[in-house]
């Protein structure tokens, strides 16, 4: 795909990618709290303001508690918000990440995963955004630097659509992304402007019996974030899940709008394919360990054998039909999880992705790698055996150990 | 500093549409909810109020009911002053921008008790540090009642709560109440006060200055629970009054710093024979009945003896004595 406008090609790590995809958004109100590694996003953020090369107010809490309910506050009032955490800080928002997406702001957050303590560890896992995953918000997992800026300035867009109005998290693998210096195609700042226009804001009924723009306004007023009984909550719930719904599509054509004015796509904004036409193994993953199997499906295809990857962009809502689509022909399946879900049979995505097989009349076989917990390296010669076990499954016909750990001590 | 002082006769105040309407589900005798009304008699202009979890949140907008005619924000418990934050920062930004209209917007944040001395402060003492252009107005009715009658930071000594019961060697509450205002005037904020609704005029003027002024302002508003107090709901005013006539809950402002004793307590001071004795407010609460039994009727000659060391203290403060 040729791009539609001239680029600049900047030396960014994922966390600047995300700040400058933030400063070029035109977001009203930045509220954040610092935390390794997602730290480079907000002291980049808060050298924009300091230069006066955004208008925005910047907010630093006391705490990601207040970071977020500042954020979500703001959102209300009708701001374009910004926050950023990780592992333990995303862990504190867990109240208000509900809140928010009960609120329906739509704020974008973007996340440099981190190890969940204890042990306190600094480095890279999922198993912060991972534990958040049924919190209401979207999730995006980016596979390099610069589909973290993409889907950064995607996200907003999706967010503030009106069929959807949900919250967004953009998830970069912490330190193989948050600070490793790639190339970055940046777009001049008035494409990402018109791209992600001025919020637009739903008319709704107000107590008054007036229509009115979705916001707290004095000439307007509107009680926002009620008490509701059993005889109501549900159907709040039930709409929440709707625009869940809702947002496959619009993530879908917000990904094929942006592709046409940039020249990258990422599959379909939900799915990342390759070579999965005729693949009989292939491995599912998230984030930047793609790139890693990627190099391997490479060599592999080289060699002649029929290796495929599945890459989860798009986590929630699960692009459910889309898992079963892309997966029909493949024979062994492994997923890799990185982060643990204690006592439930595998990770997380082995889950997601085991349940969409199931209705399925052919049941391909499928294993779970646990993977990079705290920051483990997971290097090329270890997918490359992902590969062979899978191969060796289909000879033997049977999977002995479903649920593996890779490159870990017993 | 000055601050300008709104002159409102009794007419102006009943004539004046009420932004905290009826309809609510609040107790019979909640004060708290007389303080919501006497709050909303202040507003100047364009106001967005933003609360936390508590008895005056839930009983008021039950979906799809609401009594409040201006814009409201409620999210979650420990975060009011986190809300107004955002919601200031929010009106600021966008009126530069052009993309509201270019005038002043108060916001006040609203929280009881637990939301302010306990799970709140935190999120509070971000908020005036960052020096955010908002009124925090605690209605303190001194202990959890939403979810029961539970003690709190702003429980005072040797009251009975579920959760600091007057047991055979328990009298209540062992801890004193947590000097809350004292500890904001301790951030250095441009007004500080502490209110009550009997004396409901000084209520509204306080309530006043707190939007004048520029930067945070808190007010301490005392407001009693006849559910909590298990005392009579016709009484509640009374309670009101005599907290501040026993000096239990003494009046004042401290505006830049400085601290200043409002009328009703000043008189007290001016006169110290109109003191009440701490006794007469605590007879008439069934949460300090236990106190009147010979095992534990020591606890109210200390609980006279802190409200005097107290009450010299802030004197003191005031440059009186």
């Amino acid at each position: 795909m040729k791009s539609l406008v001239e680029q600049k090609v900047l030396a960014l790590n994922g966390d600047e990618a995300v700040a400058y995809a933030a400063k070029q958004a035109d977001v009203d109100v930045v509220a954040a709290y610092p935390i390794t590694p997602q730290t480079i996003i907000v002291e980049r953020f808060s050298e924009y303001v300091a230069n006066g090369e955004v208008e925005t107010a910047f907010i630093c809490t006391e705490s990601e508690h207040s970071a977020l309910t500042a954020c979500l506050a703001a959102s209300l009032t009708g701001a374009r918000t910004f926050t950023a955490s990780a592992s333990a800080g995303l862990a504190l928002m867990h109240e208000m990440l509900f809140v928010t997406s009960g609120c329906r702001a739509p704020v974008v957050m973007a996340i440099a995963n981190r190890a969940l303590s204890a042990p306190i560890n600094i480095h890279g896992d999922q198993s912060d955004t991972m534990a958040q995953r049924d919190s209401g918000w979207i999730q995006i997992y980016a596979e390099n630097a610069q589909e973290v800026y993409d889907s950064v300035i995607q996200a907003f867009r999706i967010a503030e659509h009106p069929d959807v109005l949900l919250p967004v998290m953009v998830c970069l693998d912490g330190f193989q992304l948050s600070h490793s210096v790639e190339n970055v195609n940046v777009f001049p700042d008035e494409i990402v402007k018109k791209f992600v226009e001025v919020r637009r804001f739903p008319k709704v009924l107000t107590h008054e019996g007036k229509l009115a723009l979705l916001k707290l306004d004095p000439e307007n007023p509107m009680t926002m974030g009620p008490l509701a009984f059993p005889n109501y909550y549900f159907e709040f719930k039930r709409q929440q899940e709707e625009a869940m719904k809702n947002a496959l599509e619009v993530i879908r054509q917000v990904h094929d709008e942006y592709a046409r004015i940039s020249g990258r796509n990422y599959g379909d904004g939900l799915l990342d394919y390759y070579y999965l036409e005729d693949a009989e193994i292939a491995a599912v993953c998230l984030g930047s360990t793609a790139g890693t199997v990627k190099t391997v499906v490479d060599e592999l295809r080289a060699e002649g054998v029929k290796a495929g990857l599945l890459r989860i962009r798009t986590l929630r809502p699960l692009p459910f039909e889309g898992i079963q689509k892309a997966l029909e022909n493949v024979k062994a399946i492994a997923v890799m999880d990185r982060s643990m879900s204690f006592g439930g049979y595998g990770g997380a995505v082995f889950h997601e992705v085991r349940h969409a097989l199931y209705d399925y009349d052919k049941h391909p076989f499928t294993v779970n790698y646990i993977y990079g917990l705290g920051g483990r390296d997971t290097s090329p010669m270890q997918i490359r055996e992902i590969y062979r076990d899978l191969q060796e499954i289909l000879e033997k016909n049977r999977v002995e150990t479903p649920i593996r750990y890779v490159g870990l001590r017993e | 500093m000055q601050i300008e002082e709104w002159k409102f006769t009794a007419k102006d105040i009943a004539e004046k549409t009420d932004l905290f309407m009826s309809g609510h589900r609040a107790c019979a005798g909640c004060a708290p909810a007389t303080v919501m009304r006497l709050i909303l008699k202040a507003v100047r202009g364009p106001t967005i109020v933003t609360m936390a979890t508590g008895c005056m949140e839930v009983v008021s907008t039950i979906y799809p009911y609401t009594s409040w005619a201006l814009p409201w924000l409620h999210t979650a418990f420990e975060n009011a002053a986190a809300n107004a934050s955002g919601i200031e920062a929010a009106i600021k930004i966008m009126r530069k921008k052009g993309r509201i209209k270019d005038e002043h917007v108060d916001v006040i944040a609203i929280a009881g008790d637990g939301g302010t001395y306990d799970i709140g402060i935190q999120a509070l003492s971000g908020a005036v540090e960052r020096g955010h252009d908002f009124l925090f107005v605690l209605y303190d009715n001194e202990a959890y009642m939403n979810t029961g009658i539970q003690r709190s930071g702003g429980t005072p000594l040797g009251a009975s709560t579920t959760t600091s019961p007057a047991g055979e060697v328990i009298p209540g509450k062992l801890e004193a109440k947590k000097p809350i205002a004292d500890i904001i005037v301790a951030h250095e904020i441009p007004y500080v006060a502490t209110a009550s609704p009997y004396y409901w005029r000084n209520l509204i003027t306080k309530v006043r200055k707190g939007l004048e002024v520029e930067g945070p302002a808190f007010l301490h508003v005392f407001a009693p629970c006849p559910r909590g107090w298990r005392s009579d709901p016709a009484k509640s005013i009374e309670l009101s009054r005599l907290a501040v006539e026993t000096c239990v809950f003494p009046l004042w402002e401290c505006i830049s710093g400085e601290y200043k004793l409002s009328s009703p307590s000043k008189v007290i001071a001016m006169a110290p024979q109109k003191k009440k004795p701490v006794k007469e407010y605590l007879a008439v609460q069934g949460r300090f009945r236990h106190l009147f039994t010979p095992k534990y009727e020591k606890l109210l000659d200390e609980i006279q003896r802190i409200t005097d060391q107290k009450w010299q203290k802030l004197l003191k403060k005031c440059g009186i004595a």
